[in-house]
């Protein structure tokens, strides 16, 4: 009764087009967003704020990236951990030589190179499909890694390895990265960018250039024979892709962790991600943000499972734990829902339009 | 730079013949390894058309429970009966609970069940048997065989032989086994499709638990050998990424392919880190048989031994 | 009901093509004028669905030329002949599953969809104009192929027959000026055959597309096309009007079997 849509009438195909044309979701994603805006910055502590939702907003736009890829585009990849520390080292080279450019410009700019690199290495994928080519996603993955240990130029010759980006100022007194900023400057921040790129990528998804890309996922012969072009739908998925990655890598170095090292973007982080996208639903953006969530929290939960029952386990038999838990969600998610949690909240939807009826 | 990479090495190559053979058989050695864990994916893939990224935790796991029993105390020999059982009791609950489940589902959710169960199983095993390393000595010395050298001035280990000579058998086995027998025949009917392989009656369930257990114990021989070769540990998971871009050379369901696959990058990437390693800034193991793989992808799409495939519409 | 048979459209001379040693096609001549609906018969494994493919760029034949509008060709390019109007339905659906019937019918617009990734990332102003253009047009499709009701519908949902349909329709958005139709009307009951001839008839009528089609039931060849051309083992039998085909005796006993 709640939830229905009978009465809302649509007069032109611009209303019918528009992003959200049931109110009641606009309503709930309205106040979705208000609550982000105001109520959470209010309740939590620098905890809640940096280790939970920062690292959950970074989570889903590298999750949003690969859905674009994986889930919309059906190109199976693993090299996200890969693509995400090329926009951290491209950001920090970027902030390093030009300290004066401004840190939107300093993320974007990352993103488009990062975006330039994921064509390149999505260039096999114009010859080989499938597993072939997830496994040839990997030659990014341990490619760029090996690059940004190994060439001293990307480190800016820094012994250890390891480095922190420069304090950047956001405007004003406000600093968004190094030990001035504050988590809740870093919370609005992340959370507006976030914000804006899902938007983006459900525009770019719902218009053309989208509709190529599931063409050329669901049967790419069909979709070659009415006018697209391979080249074009693959090449702009691995660019749109790499683009959301290498700014979500970025964010990483610069505001979560506030240092830049290749091992945080090992080929585990390729599969968190990956995990993040099935266990959400592959394609679907509302998918990409349950599924961070979910595997933001899991860790954190699994963590003080064990205390909260009174167990006292070791450090490392807690993370062997952690992974047989998450191998086994993985397949329980599989079977018993395939298309992932978004699909579970489309269905509850759907059965919630009739609610009381059954049809 | 130019003089680095197009012409030092060949000088060196030139002035020390031997040493290059000698690196060329322990990367043709090391090839051989690859191909063993590759020939775990070829055989599941070529079976059920599921493309088993656990082989390599499916290794691991192997070795750290055959040396798990060893260590308490159980005779070697049982142990690795014990093992090869073990790994027939992980294939038949992996088949039992996961693939089951999953019947004519898209090849990529299988896929990703595979990257669940390594996780599970990588879990599962330390868990178990801990984390440390363990060295594994199986009686094999890992030494040159010494009248060769002084006869010929050529080192060649003797550990890399026996491997050699162990995977050259477990290979002719399969390679009869799968072209030789009725349930080879019916394997390959499955890897076609699930649904016409199993209205035609054969047993999807039995296959599947027969290749899977035959997978594990080529896990068990991989893992056994890299084991005693890098000590039993959480790397041997790692393998499975060395494997890969074998099989992408090789072809997914070729097993000659997965063994001249597994000599081109053995002996490829040995050759390439000991020459050019230096001038490139070292460590290019790490990707080099990916690159090496990938250019001959874009060649011949289809792997060494894959078949062409006509799309039809 | 008087139609104007223009010029020739498309013709292919010569077409030979193999995969290995099987010849798929042997040294085909035909040629398909403006305006007309052309049928392309013969037994199974005759070629018919092979000679569309090379029509269509899919498979490029070893020898022979294909004529375009007046371009010489030694094989066509799938994106190509998409562009330059050339649609087509396939045997076996092949839309595309996970996408609802009115998105399957926009991906034919996505050849004359031309803004680019940062105005579709805003959509705002020209993206959003293009956007409703084309949805206009691709409703005008879907009222005309009376498919109104499943318009949201996913189509891996929808029985066969409106499958089929929804088929149709995407390649009736991409505007095409020769519209291949690979076994329209398999599969399907007498109405439903009934309402693809209405469709088929009325494309060719109102939007005067060429047609060039491949079916089974002789009823409705024999009916609905201007010209027939007649494949067995990859050979060209017999071409012409549907009488004279009809007649012919080559084809009589390709159909029926001579004794041996």
């Amino acid at each position: 009764m709640i939830y229905r849509e009978a009465g809302q009438f649509k007069t032109s195909y611009k209303s019918d087009q528009a992003l959200l044309p049931i109110a009641q979701d606009r309503f709930f994603v309205m106040a979705l967003v208000a609550f982000a805006y105001i109520v959470i910055p209010m309740v939590a502590n620098d905890y809640w704020l940096n280790s939970i939702f920062l690292q959950f907003f970074i989570f889903s736009l590298a999750a949003l990236g690969l859905n674009i890829l994986t889930g919309y585009a059906g190109q199976l990849s693993l090299g996200t951990g890969g693509f995400m520390a090329c926009g951290a080292f491209s950001a920090f080279k970027l902030a390093t030589s030009f300290p004066d450019m401004h840190i939107v410009f300093v993320l974007f700019l990352a993103g488009l190179i990062t975006a330039a690199v994921g064509m390149f290495f999505g260039i096999p994928s114009l010859r080989i499909k499938g597993f072939y080519l997830a496994v040839a996603t990997l030659a990014a993955q341990f490619f760029l890694l090996w690059l940004f240990n190994r060439v001293p130029w990307f480190t800016n010759y820094s012994s250890s390895g390891v480095i922190s980006p420069p304090p950047i100022k956001l405007f004003g007194d406000y600093y968004i990265t190094g030990t001035q900023a504050t988590n809740l400057t870093q919370y609005f921040f992340t959370l507006t960018l976030v914000i804006v790129l899902a938007l983006a990528a459900r525009n770019i998804i719902r218009g053309h250039i989208g509709r190529s890309w599931m063409a050329m996922r669901d049967m790419d012969i069909a979709a070659e024979i009415i006018g697209i072009s391979p080249l074009k739908a693959k090449l702009s998925a691995f660019a749109v892709s790499s683009f959301y990655c290498g700014i979500a890598g970025a964010l990483w170095a610069f505001l979560y962790t506030g240092t830049v090292e290749p091992l945080a973007f090992e080929i585990n982080q390729s599969f968190k991600i990956l995990f993040m996208i099935i266990i959400g639903g592959l394609g679907s953006i509302l998918g990409s943000f349950v599924g961070a969530a979910f595997i933001v929290v899991l860790p954190i939960f699994l963590n003080s499972a064990p205390a909260m029952l009174g167990l006292k386990l070791s450090g490392s038999l807690v993370t062997h734990i952690e992974f047989m838990v998450f191998g086994a969600l993985i397949v329980f998610f599989l079977i018993v829902e395939p298309h992932g949690l978004a699909r579970l909240w489309g269905i509850a939807k759907e059965k919630l339009r009739l609610w009381p009826f059954p049809y | 730079m130019f003089q680095a990479f197009f012409v030092d090495p060949f000088v060196m190559i030139y002035d020390a013949p031997l040493f290059f053979v000698e690196v060329l058989v322990s990367g043709l050695m090391a090839g051989v390894m690859y191909a063993l864990v590759a020939l775990g994916f070829v055989l599941i893939y070529k079976a059920s058309g599921v493309f088993n990224f656990a082989q390599g935790a499916m290794v691991l796991f192997a070795a750290l429970t055959f040396v798990g029993l060893w260590e308490l105390g159980v005779n070697p020999w049982l142990a690795l009966i014990l093992a090869a059982l073990v790994m027939i009791g992980v294939a038949f609950t992996i088949e039992r609970v996961v693939l089951r489940p999953l019947v004519n589902q898209d090849p990529i959710i299988f896929f990703m069940a595979t990257i669940g169960i390594t996780y599970f199983l990588d879990g599962f095993g330390q868990t178990i048997w801990g984390s440390e390393v363990r060295p594994l000595d199986i009686g094999i010395p890992n030494e040159p065989f010494m009248d060769l050298a002084e006869m010929t001035g050529l080192y060649i280990n003797k550990f890399d032989v026996f491997s050699a000579v162990v995977c050259s058998l477990l290979v002719a086995l399969l390679a009869g086994f799968f072209t030789k027998t009725k349930i080879g025949r019916a394997l390959r009917a499955v890897a076609d499709d699930h649904q016409a392989a199993l209205s035609v009656g054969i047993p999807l369930k039995t296959i599947w638990t027969i290749v899977w257990s035959v997978a594990g114990i080529v896990g068990l021989a991989a893992g056994i050998l890299w084991g005693s070769k890098l000590g039993v540990q959480f790397t041997l998971a790692l393998i499975a990424f060395k494997a890969l871009p074998v099989l992408i050379l090789g072809g997914f369901t070729s097993i000659p392919g997965a063994i001249i696959g597994g000599l081109i990058i053995g002996s490829g990437e040995k050759i390439a880190e000991v020459y050019w390693g230096e001038a490139m800034g070292g460590a290019i193991e790490d990707w080099f048989a990916y690159v090496v793989a990938l250019i001959f992808l874009l060649f011949r799409p289809q792997g060494l031994f894959g078949e062409k495939i006509i799309e039809r519409v | 009901m008087e139609r104007k048979i223009g010029e020739t459209l498309l013709s292919v001379d010569h077409i030979s093509l193999s995969f290995g040693g099987v010849k798929a096609l042997t040294d085909i001549s035909f040629s398909i004028r403006e305006k007309e609906v052309f049928a392309i018969i013969g037994p199974n494994g005759a070629g018919k669905t092979s000679m569309l493919n090379v029509i269509n760029g899919f498979y490029h034949p070893q020898e022979g030329e294909i004529t375009y509008k007046g371009v010489h060709r030694k094989q066509m390019r799938s994106h190509e002949a998409a562009v330059q109007g050339i649609a087509r339905t396939f045997q076996n659906v092949a839309l595309f599953k996970g996408m609802s019937t009115l998105d399957n019918i926009m991906t034919g617009r996505i050849i004359r969809m031309k803004r680019n990734l940062f105005w579709q990332a805003m959509y705002l102003g020209p993206a959003r104009k293009e956007e409703m253009e084309n949805r206009e047009f691709v409703e005008d499709i879907i009222d005309f192929l009376e498919i109104q009701a499943i318009r949201r519908t996913p189509v891996g949902r929808l029985p066969y027959g409106l499958q089929k349909r929804v088929e149709l329709g995407r390649a009736l958005a991409m505007e095409p000026e020769l519209l291949l139709l690979d076994e329209p009307m398999a599969g399907m009951n007498i109405e439903e055959k009934q309402d693809m001839c209405r469709f088929i008839l009325d494309v060719n009528d109102q939007y005067g597309t060429t047609i060039a089609l491949i079916e089974h039931d002789m009823g409705v060849v024999m009916d609905i096309s201007d010209r027939v051309v007649v494949l067995d083992y990859g050979k060209k039998l017999a071409d012409g009007s549907p009488d004279e085909v009809r007649a012919n005796q080559d084809v009589i006993d390709a159909y029926l079997g001579v004794p041996h």
